[in-house]
């Protein structure tokens, strides 16, 4: 070979290129290389020190959901033509993945009952990010004005974003209640007035959740409606797509685009990605939406077949103009998406949506009845809700922890609001069974119970705030 | 050209899952309900509830098997041939990344998973960091952004507030002219402005351009080098002293780190920040378009305005999440999206690397640009009676490094064909075409990129055939021009997709 | 339409955008995008002019033109304010392909400034800028 390239050795390839100045003359300090063998069993060390939803009840969500993944989905994803091609420019090699993509855009707009859909971007908060940057190039209005129940990390991804931009983002809080309270009311939704008066004409975007981050169901279509009276914003909903086959879809409330986290739909847990994000609008956003999308079309001999489309959109063609700069989608997540909605089926999403408001509401009044827990608001909840313990939330997940028990998301630690000190988040999944919760109900009030009373969390070593290492760097990986 | 009788796949019309089914089949069975039934008005008002569910089809498991599996029939996949994409680094993809993805401990942790039982996991990322670091030369790591044109948003960002914490406002980012197309798109977003730096004739940097262009307004100039020519800019040097030399920052795009992992640095080169795709050279699979992940590698000086949330580690050794370094005086640019990043692809391309060793991603530097001139020797080799080197001549410079970029436009004037139709045809012999139409400086842009992981005898039967394709069109240009013909669809209508767009199924 | 061509009848931007002065009303123009633009471009699909009422400014862009491989910024060869839309492109945007100078017009104006033709070019001067 080096004789056809006409060179005498492969250093010298890099001697003609490039300058002596830059060049590295040692080695990579990195550990050697090892075999297969090896390696695996290094990174099943590693794993062996993660307590995941394998090892304990879990009840964590905020945002993603330990849902049963079918093994027709491992399957799919595993499977050569969909895990290693690139992303589909020869659309005449490329059928399979772009009618997926098809069908996933079709599913997502059945879901949220909007006409036109994306092929996926990245995960939920950077969609919501997105959604803010579709209304700016849409209005070029001033500000955005978001719901407190937005998730925490949605609203600081939008704000990192905004300020590259150069616009503000004013968040309306959540209505306050009490225990007692009729159901409607009794605090965790958006505040009505505070959000009304908050939009003008100078709003580029109005952005709630639904439910909202609290896991409270929220009054989409008289939010939609308030935004759209007190100015022009494009409304934006974060939506949580297992739960929309039991909701009323955001296309039927008013909302303009709805995005949300697809993790929930047929995809692991991945501490925390990769998944995709769903991002669908009415038909009037088409031309401003960002990410690939697929469209139908025939061949030359009359065939249908399907193709990237709209990519004038897309960084690529339209370089600053673009409406994003996203370059990559989530294709074989959203693979996974499109399988798992087809595999529960037209019955199964309401079936599961039902079961899943069942047994939320079953926890929640079964927690709520213990000692030192009360409902952080009285809204109808469908598969997440928010507690207040009367212990502190550190010390009582510790205890629980120690029982094999994971009690849900320490509240004040995600959102940092005063008001959810206290604040536990329950999350429920169709692998949560009523025994689980049950077992949930026993070790929570346990560890409250002994909290309040005094004991520390005992049998964990408390975390001593030792110097940190001031860096990692060229940390090397252990032999 | 002969008539070709239908080929099986071409007689199987796309149907989708939407047409397929019937009321009442279903693969799913729910758990049965538990607990206690409660009044439905009770557990959720109608007025928030769904009346018509939405229209997903009704198949069993069988039919979605079989739909699904049939449907990736229809695709070219790396597993099963060349793929040589310019700047895509098409590399093999082992399959021991997806058995160790799949451990449980890795697949099922939840995100919020305290830090103290999460520390295999934030191991796993502190040695990934730790090694990036020590492949760029930059020390400060993030993992955060979900993928390349992510990390170059991150980079913008924090190039703006490493400004603005100076108190300086600065409004323009230089990028060359053959810059990747998510750049431009990146800075606009990031509410700076593009100003574009010429190329020279050997296909770098024009310097006495960049000499005039750089003044005190340039936040920062973008570049990747190797560059989208394949061609290492020797200058390298010299364009980070002009660019600190008024207070900007150097980017690099990581597209390209192929050509030179333990052979360059980009920190030893002057660059401050950098953003890897570990989808490209720590061979994450592509997936048909994803997922990807997109970290960045910063100097000291940026360190401050990293996202949060950080990766830190105490004296015993144990790791957490810091979501507020430095405290409330923290001048981070705050969190690029949610949780920590795409832990999956990290599980991946950490295995990659402790496969590799330093010895061994050195290794595959060497290779992929010993396997890209050996293929661009081939091409040109006029001993082999070949005509490609006279109708699709190298654009710029003799050697390459990764890749290179060769220019349609003679065989457009000669030939009558277009680099288009050359892809298409190719697509008849087995292999995905290279990048085409790209960069845009070039005529006929043909980017090839074989990668390291690619024999000898491919290279030898991927250069046959564009010399067949040549020597064919010599005699008639139409077969190119009319091509694919082997393929499950042949061209497409892309403007009838674009005058109408159709992009849902429509349902009855 | 096939061949390079360019009406001595109208006045060019060097930007490849041209302007038709009404000879029945000189304070009226029509404007749209030379031969060599749509060449360049490709097959149009989508074209969405302003509306009736904005004010376009001379060199600046006021629409856009979108192809399957690409978009390009119009620019406005004069100053002046909508009056009328071309709404046939909705249907068929491929007209500006045909039919650039005629069915493939995009809007007119109401000038704001005649002396601006002044900094345009004929014919020959916008085919001279044109190369080879």
């Amino acid at each position: 070979m080096l004789a056809a390239i006409g060179v005498p050795s492969v250093d010298a390839l890099f001697d003609r290129q490039i300058p002596e100045a830059v060049r590295l003359r040692r080695p990579l300090k990195l550990p050697a290389g090892r075999g297969e063998q090896e390696v695996f069993a290094h990174l099943g060390e590693l794993a062996a020190k993660n307590v995941s939803a394998e090892d304990e009840l879990s009840f964590l969500g905020a945002g993603m959901y330990d849902h049963y993944v079918p093994a027709l989905i491992d399957m799919l994803m595993g499977r050569s033509e969909f895990l290693t091609p690139y992303t589909p420019y020869q659309p005449e090699i490329s059928q399979g993945g772009l009618q997926v993509m098809f069908e996933y855009q079709t599913a997502i707009s059945e879901l949220t009952a909007l006409p036109v859909a994306n092929a996926s971007v990245y995960e939920g908060p950077s969609a919501v990010a997105a959604a803010g940057y579709l209304a700016k190039l849409h209005n070029g209005a001033k500000r955005f004005v978001v719901s407190a129940g937005l998730h925490p990390h949605s609203i600081q991804t939008l704000r990192t974003q905004a300020h590259g931009y150069g616009m503000e983002v004013v968040e309306v809080p959540l209505t306050t209640g009490s225990a007692g309270d009729a159901p409607g009311a009794g605090g965790g939704v958006t505040d009505p007035d505070a959000w009304a008066g908050a939009i003008d004409g100078d709003t580029s975007a109005a952005i709630f959740a639904q439910p909202n981050f609290y896991g409270a169901v929220e009054d989409a279509e008289a939010l939609s409606a308030a935004a759209k009276s007190a100015g022009q914003p494009v409304v934006v909903a974060q939506v949580d797509p297992i739960t929309l086959g039991i909701l009323a879809p955001p296309g039927e409330c008013g909302v303009d685009v709805a995005v949300g986290e697809g993790q929930a739909l047929g995809n692991r847990l991945d501490f925390g990605g990769p998944s995709f994000g769903l991002f669908a609008a009415r038909e009037e956003y088409l031309r401003r939406m960002p990410g690939r999308i697929a469209g139908e079309t025939t061949d030359v001999d009359g065939r249908r077949g399907f193709v990237l489309t709209l990519q004038t959109r897309e960084q690529h063609i339209r370089r600053e103009k673009a409406t994003s700069n996203i370059c990559t989608a989530q294709a074989l997540n959203a693979l996974a998406g499109v399988v798992y909605l087809t595999w529960l089926g037209r019955q199964g999403i309401v079936e599961l949506g039902e079961l899943l408001l069942a047994r939320t509401h079953y926890a929640r009044e079964q927690l709520a009845a213990l000692d030192g827990v009360e409902r952080l608001h009285e809204q109808p909840v469908v598969r997440e809700f928010a507690l207040r313990l009367d212990a502190d939330v550190s010390a009582v997940r510790r205890r629980c922890a120690a029982q094999g028990v994971n009690p849900g998301a320490d509240l004040q630690a995600l959102t940092g609001r005063e008001e959810d000190h206290g604040g536990l988040l329950v999350a429920i999944t169709e692998q949560r069974s009523r025994a689980d919760i049950d077992r949930l109900v026993e070790v929570l009030g346990e560890a409250v119970a002994a909290v309040r009373g005094g004991e520390d969390a005992s049998g964990l070593s408390s975390r001593v705030e030792s110097p940190r290492v001031e860096s990692n760097e060229a940390q090397t990986v252990p032999a | 050209m002969s008539a070709i009788a239908e080929l099986p796949l071409q007689r199987d019309h796309a149907t989708t899952i939407f047409q397929k089914g019937a009321p009442g089949r279903r693969a799913f069975m729910c758990p049965e309900l538990d607990v206690p039934a409660v009044d439905p008005e009770q557990l959720l008002p109608e007025r928030y509830r769904r009346v018509r569910p939405p229209r997903l089809p009704e198949v069993s498991e069988p039919e979605i098997v079989r739909h699904y599996v049939g449907i990736s029939k229809r695709n070219f996949d790396l597993d099963s041939g060349f793929y040589p994409l310019g700047s895509c680094t098409m590399k093999h993809n082992p399959r021991l990344h997806e058995r160790v993805a799949a451990l449980p401990g890795h697949a099922r942790l939840h995100p919020l998973q305290d830090p103290e039982r999460a520390q295999g996991a934030l191991e796993l990322m502190w040695n990934l960091q730790g090694a990036l670091a020590e492949i760029s030369g930059l020390p400060h790591v993030s993992l955060q952004p979900s993928a390349g044109s992510h990390g170059e948003l991150a980079g913008v960002l924090l190039t703006r507030a490493y400004h603005e914490d100076r108190g300086e406002t600065r409004h323009k980012v230089l990028t060359p002219d053959t810059a990747h197309g998510t750049n431009p798109a990146t800075v606009t977003m990031a509410g700076l402005e593009v100003v574009k730096v010429a190329t020279n004739a050997a296909g770098g940097v024009d310097i006495e351009d960049l000499r005039a262009k750089a003044d005190r307004d340039v936040a920062c100039l973008m570049l990747t080098n190797p560059n989208t020519l394949g061609l290492f800019d020797p200058n390298i040097t010299e364009i980070a002293e002009i660019v600190h030399g008024v207070g900007a920052t150097l980017y690099y795009d990581g597209a390209n780190l192929n050509a030179v992992m333990g052979i360059s640095r980009p920190g030893d080169m002057g660059f401050d920040i950098v953003h890897f795709n570990l989808h490209k050279s720590f061979t994450q699979p592509h997936g048909g378009g994803g997922p990807g992940s997109g970290p960045i590698a910063v100097s000291d000086r940026i360190a401050p305005y990293l996202p949060v949330p950080v990766i830190v580690r105490d004296q015993d050794g144990a790791f957490d999440l810091d979501h507020e370094p430095e405290g409330a005086g923290s001048k981070s640019i705050g969190r690029l999206r949610g949780f920590q990043g795409n832990y999956g692809c990290f599980v991946r391309s950490y295995a990659y690397i402790c496969s590799l060793g330093g010895d061994g991603l050195k290794d595959a530097s060497e290779a992929a640009v010993l396997n890209a001139n050996y293929l661009l020797a081939r091409l040109r080799d006029k001993n082999a009676h070949s005509p490609v080197a006279e109708y699709l001549p190298l654009a710029y410079g003799e050697l390459c490094m990764h890749e290179f970029v060769l220019s349609g436009g003679p065989m457009k004037r000669t030939l009558q064909i277009k680099t288009l139709d050359l892809a298409k045809r190719l697509l008849d012999f087995g292999f995905h075409p290279p990048t085409v139409y790209f960069p845009l400086l070039v005529e006929e842009a043909l980017m090839v990129e074989p990668t390291e992981t690619e024999t000898k005898e491919t290279l030898d039967a991927f250069a046959e055939a564009i010399g067949a394709i040549l020597r064919e069109a010599a005699e008639d240009p139409e077969i190119a021009r009319q091509a694919p013909y082997t393929t499950p669809v042949r061209r497409l209508d892309e403007v009838h997709a674009a005058k109408h767009p159709v992009i849902r199924e429509t349902l009855g | 339409m096939a061949e390079a061509n360019y009406p001595t009848d109208l006045l060019y931007h060097p930007e490849h955008d041209w302007a038709r002065i009404d000879p029945a009303d000189p304070q009226t123009a029509t404007l749209g995008i030379t031969w060599y633009a749509q060449d360049a471009l490709g097959e149009v699909v989508f074209f969405d002019p302003p509306a009736v009422g904005t004010t376009l400014v001379k060199d600046e862009p006021y629409a856009e033109v979108e192809s399957v491989k690409a978009v390009s910024d119009v620019l406005a060869p004069m100053s002046g304010e909508i009056v009328e839309v071309n709404g046939d492109l909705a249907a068929d945007p491929g007209a500006i392909n045909e039919d650039p100078y005629g069915g493939g017009w995009l809007v007119k104006i109401r000038l704001a400034d005649s002396s601006e033709r002044d900094a345009l070019l004929d014919a020959a001067a916008y085919s001279a800028t044109l190369g080879g």
